[in-house]
């Protein structure tokens, strides 16, 4: 196992792990800011990578169909929130849990009218479909790259919008003390209605970005749900920072898992056996991190409410 | 409100109707949703389609095909089923997609007599130790696909490979279905997570191991994430191979360009200069907006055509059960893949062909025919089936 | 809230609550007969598989609406009773009692250690905890090729029960059925009202007074758990039976979802929740795919209407309807 090997995978986990933070970025902003679980969050992926694979077809450019996706599932998500989320601000967790999943099952069936059972073809756009030379042993997919990009993007400029813009002062005012801020002259609904929507635009963003590498099709959006929210319960469910890390974490531990662990398992256990275990642990690598996080920190690595 | 009146009064009226007038009941179960939406899509077009070509009747009498959903889950077909027998009282039954639904249903079919026609799944069970007289595979058993792809290995002189699957039994099972007939070196065997959605990790493996060529077998959402992520990391200078349905018409129309050029086999290809196979995909392209059908909707019409020609030959007579297995077995029917012969555990003995992804005439990718592979080849299993 | 909880818990002394069960004991135990004159086979298979559901159900009602833990796990459970009985028939055990008695112990041990883990977290961590032990376990049973691994498991003989029976006797494996599902009724039903219901009700309510009054609140939650977990295994174990099939399916993490919407649907912490729940959804589901290929929607409209409409559940409902009477 030389070294590029390993940095190349090193790439990979951090690559996975960028994309997990894509959509746990969003619900764990909601669920921070709101107090709010909000399943439909894989929806709203689903939906972007709907859009932006349909608009990508019928208009040739790829950044036009990421926007387009983005404006479309944050009108989608307006509705949304208006008809039901709204209403849901004040309830327990468990009711929101149930009402998301009902928008889960409406939102499966409503795609299924609309674009077919089968998956959509949501290509890569060409001038990034191949690989780019990082160093002379290692090309590396450049859409990847873009992937990789992005993602630290938008954790930097969360990071800007909660902590030193005045939009995020009142984010945070609202989240806090609801009842202060709204003393205080801060129209908190409306705070909460820009917080989803955000949540909502990075979904699509997700969606759309991770289409071209992977099946745009009912259910991706519920496949994708149970790793991120593994990621935001690992970093502290509400801490945007936690999330972060908790994304690089999981990609890196699930990535070394699937490259690492059956070869090791091969070398100090019978063939038969390490075939059988290998993979099996490697597919459960990232709730047993979970697990483990939780037993030594019971509310994640950043608790956002302490 | 009117829905559930009507199930009240079919309820009640289940059992006091004389069973004389009864059509022949065909049970189907479909994944119209769930994991193999996508193919039980293609299962339910390739059946509609026979269906409307025979006026809905099976030899000549009267037809109901009862199609339900059962969401890809094997316990929920397991329900399924179990109405079909109990309440619905059904004469013939085909539709699932996958191996493990297909195993879950089998026992209760066999133990009611009723004739299971698989539509896809040919487990390696059902072909030996757990034959079954009322099973009749008129699909293909499984390791089939990739024994076709092992020696279409042998013949491009690929000698060292890597395979990769998902980590489950299925997966275990086409990898040793193509090591039985390849004669290289296996370099690395790679077994995934179900439902995994990124492979950069095995993919930089592969690259590492520098084969000459790669085996995959991951059906759905999994082949169409590997595909689409192994292509974009410049992968494609080394060839790809799969069993049929890891690079069929559904999944072409999913990942586009880059599964051009992808090797895969199987026992039928639209191509296919068959009479019975033209007039086929002639009508399934008319009637489907010139869509190209896959395996799954040549082998559900199949069925159809094999149910009819046995309801014929018994007179109509379906409740003589030894009758009917004996006049499924002959198999006197005209198969979209030419001609159709079982072998004594019920599983056709049939040619594999080469197919490769190319682009048609008007620019549309889809499968070419390359060529035959494997003619009269029947499975490993045949042996084991002791009826 | 609690309080009213809390009184919606204990069996009120009119007199439709104290005849009800008994009624429909009475009327349950008369269908496999009934259903075999009118040939309605079908529909007795079919209550069989919703009693087994509702032991789960209530299992799992007792910890969430008494005790307070959402857990999202709880097919786990039902999968390791259900594997249970997979193991000891594939080892050769043909009584379906050991096999049964064996899945309690075995998914009671395996909830215990579970819930010693995971109590230590509350709320959303305590959900996502449950799942991610459930989702080790599915992708086990997934990968364990000696058991069918995704493939599954076919259980080809029926157990045999005793005196030359066995449970491929649908009537008999019905009494059973309903039999147990009653004991675990009457069980929950009295264990809400017990001391140690009402303790639990209390840390559901406030953990910390709970704990300052000297209760052992970590043991107290941890045998609710385990017992929940051991009752679960129970449902799995008949399951199985009743399938004569197994598959990690039974695990997965949308069936442990399905369980915690039929819980909360039918009444959170209510004596008839559980059962109401299960009944409507299974029901509901079912009719639903006869007519249209389109049948999850309409499921994830009445959620949201019962979120909405009926914060308490269909049990809440009916109940009001009786207050105002």
């Amino acid at each position: 196992m030389d070294s590029i090997f390993v940095f190349e995978q090193l790439l990979n986990g951090l690559g996975f792990g960028l994309m997990l933070f894509l959509l746990a970025a969003g619900l764990t902003l909601v669920f921070g800011i709101m107090d709010t679980m909000n399943l439909a969050h894989g929806s709203l992926y689903m939906a972007g990578a709907y859009i932006a694979a349909r608009v990508h077809e019928a208009g040739g450019s790829f950044v036009g169909a990421v926007l387009v996706a983005v404006v479309a599932t944050v009108l989608v998500a307006f509705v949304l929130e208006l008809l039901i989320v709204r209403r849901l601000y004040a309830r327990d967790h468990l009711a929101q849990v149930i009402a998301t999943f009902g928008v889960i099952l409406i939102a499966d069936d409503a795609v299924k009218a609309i674009w077919g059972p089968s998956p959509v073809m949501a290509t890569t756009p060409a001038a990034l479909a191949g690989p780019v030379q990082l160093l002379p042993e290692l090309p590396y997919p450049a859409y990847r790259l873009v992937l990789l990009a992005v993602g630290l993007l938008v954790a930097i400029g969360l990071y800007v919008l909660v902590n030193h813009t005045r939009v995020g002062m009142l984010v945070r005012a609202g989240a806090s003390n609801r009842k202060m801020a709204e003393f205080m002259g801060v129209r908190v609904g409306r705070v909460f209605s820009f917080v989803f929507a955000l949540g909502a635009a990075l979904a699509a963003l997700a969606g759309a970005l991770m289409g071209p590498i992977s099946a745009v099709q009912i259910g991706m959006g519920e496949a994708i749900l149970i790793p991120a929210l593994v990621v935001i319960v690992i970093g502290g469910i509400g801490s945007v920072r936690g999330a972060f890390v908790a994304a690089l974490l999981v990609g890196l531990v699930d990535t070394a898992g699937r490259a690492f662990l059956p070869p090791l398992l091969r070398s100090v256990l019978p063939p038969a056996l390490a075939a059988d275990l290998g993979p099996a642990l490697a597919g459960i690598a990232m709730y047993v991190l979970m697990a483990a996080v939780l037993i030594l920190k019971p509310a994640g690595l950043f608790p956002a409410r302490a | 409100m009117l829905k559930l009146k009507n199930v009240a009064v079919s309820l009640a009226l289940c059992g006091a109707v004389a069973a004389h007038a009864e059509p022949v009941k065909v049970g189907v179960a479909l994944d119209i949703s769930g994991p193999f939406a996508t193919i039980g899509a293609e299962t339910r077009d390739g059946l509609n389609l026979a269906v409307e070509r025979l006026g809905s009747k099976l030899g000549g009498q009267p037809a109901e095909f009862i199609q339900q959903d059962f969401a890809g889950n094997p316990e929920q077909a397991n329900q399924l089923v179990n109405r079909f027998l109990q309440r619905d009282k059904i004469d013939f039954f085909t539709g699932p997609v996958a191996s493990n639904s297909a195993l879950a249903v089998g026992p209760a079919l066999f133990a009611a007599k009723v004739p299971f026609l698989s539509s896809n799944p040919g487990p390696s069970l059902f072909a030996g130790k757990q034959c079954s007289p009322y099973f009749f595979g008129v699909s293909y058993q499984n390791d089939t696909y990739d024994e076709a792809a092992g020696k279409v290995a042998n013949e491009k002189g690929f000698k060292n490979m890597v395979l990769i699957a998902p980590n489950y039994p299925a997966g275990k099972d086409h990898i040793g279905g193509f090591k039985r007939l390849y004669k290289g070196t296996v370099k690395e065997e790679i077994y995934t997570k179900v439902g995994q959605i990124d492979y950069a990790a095995e993919i930089a493996q592969i690259r590492a191991a520098k084969p000459d060529a790669v085996f995959a077998f991951l059906p759905a959402a999994m082949g169409i994430n590997f595909i689409k992520q192994y292509v974009g990391s410049g992968l494609k200078d080394i060839p790809l191979i799969s069993p049929g349905f890891t690079a069929d018409q559904d999944v072409i129309e999913a990942v586009g360009e880059p599964t051009l050029g992808m090797l895969n086999t199987a026992h039928w290809a639209h191509d296919l200069k068959v009479p019975a196979n033209v007039e086929f995909v002639e009508a399934f392209r008319k009637k489907y907006n010139g869509r190209y059908p896959t395996v799954y909707a040549a082998q559900a019409y199949d069925v159809v055509m094999a149910m009819d020609a046995a309801v014929r030959e018994v007179g109509g007579k379906v409740d003589n059960r030894e009758a009917v297995i004996a006049a499924l077995k002959k198999a006197n029917f005209k198969s979209v893949r030419g001609e159709f012969k079982y072998g004594p555990n019920n599983f056709p003995v049939q040619n594999y062909y080469l197919r490769v992804v190319d682009k048609d005439a008007s620019g549309k990718l889809t499968n070419k025919l390359v060529g035959t592979v494997m003619e009269k080849h029947q499975d490993a299993y045949v042996g084991d089936c002791k009826q | 809230m609690s309080d009213k909880l809390h009184s919606a818990a204990i069996p009120s002394s009119g007199g439709v609550a104290r005849w009800l069960p008994w009624a429909l004991l009475v009327v349950l135990a008369l269908l496999p007969i009934v259903g075999a004159e009118l040939g309605l086979d079908y529909y007795v298979g079919f209550v069989r598989r919703m009693l087994i559901v509702m032991i789960a159900a209530t299992s799992l009602n007792f910890i969430l609406g008494y005790g307070g833990m959402a857990a999202l796990g709880h097919a786990g459970f039902i999968g390791v009773g259900a594997y249970t009985v997979v193991a000891l028939v594939d080892a050769g055990v043909s009584s379906a009692w050991t096999a049964w008695g064996a899945a309690v112990l075995v998914s009671g041990a395996i909830a215990a250690l579970i819930g010693a883990v995971s109590l230590r977290t509350r709320g959303v961590y305590f959900l996502m905890i449950t799942l991610a032990f459930a989702q080790m376990l599915y992708y086990l049973a997934v990968s364990l090729s000696a058991y069918g691994g995704d493939d599954g498991y076919g259980l080809y003989s029926p157990l045999e029960l005793g005196f030359g029976r066995t449970t491929g006797n649908a009537a008999l494996f019905f009494w059973i059925v309903l039999a147990i599902a009653a004991l675990v009724f009457a069980f929950a039903s009295r264990a809400a009202v017990s001391r140690f219901g009402l303790a639990l009700t209390g840390i559901r309510d406030n953990e910390t007074r709970m704990e300052a009054l000297g209760y052992p609140v970590y043991r107290l939650k941890l045998a609710a758990f385990t017992g929940a977990g051991a009752l679960a295994g129970l449902a799995g174990a008949l399951l199985a039976s009743h399938n004569n099939f197994v598959s990690p399916s039974t695990m997965h993490w949308t069936e442990s979802a399905t369980l915690l919407v039929m819980v909360v649907l039918g009444g959170l912490g209510r004596r008839w929740g559980a059962v109401l729940g299960v009944a409507v959804w299974l029901a509901l589901s079912e009719v639903l795919k006869l007519y249209t290929e389109y049948w999850h929607w309409p499921l994830g409209l009445m959620l949201i209407a019962v979120v909405f409409a009926a914060p308490r559940g269909l049990a809440g409902v009916f109940d009001r309807r009786r207050a105002v009477q």
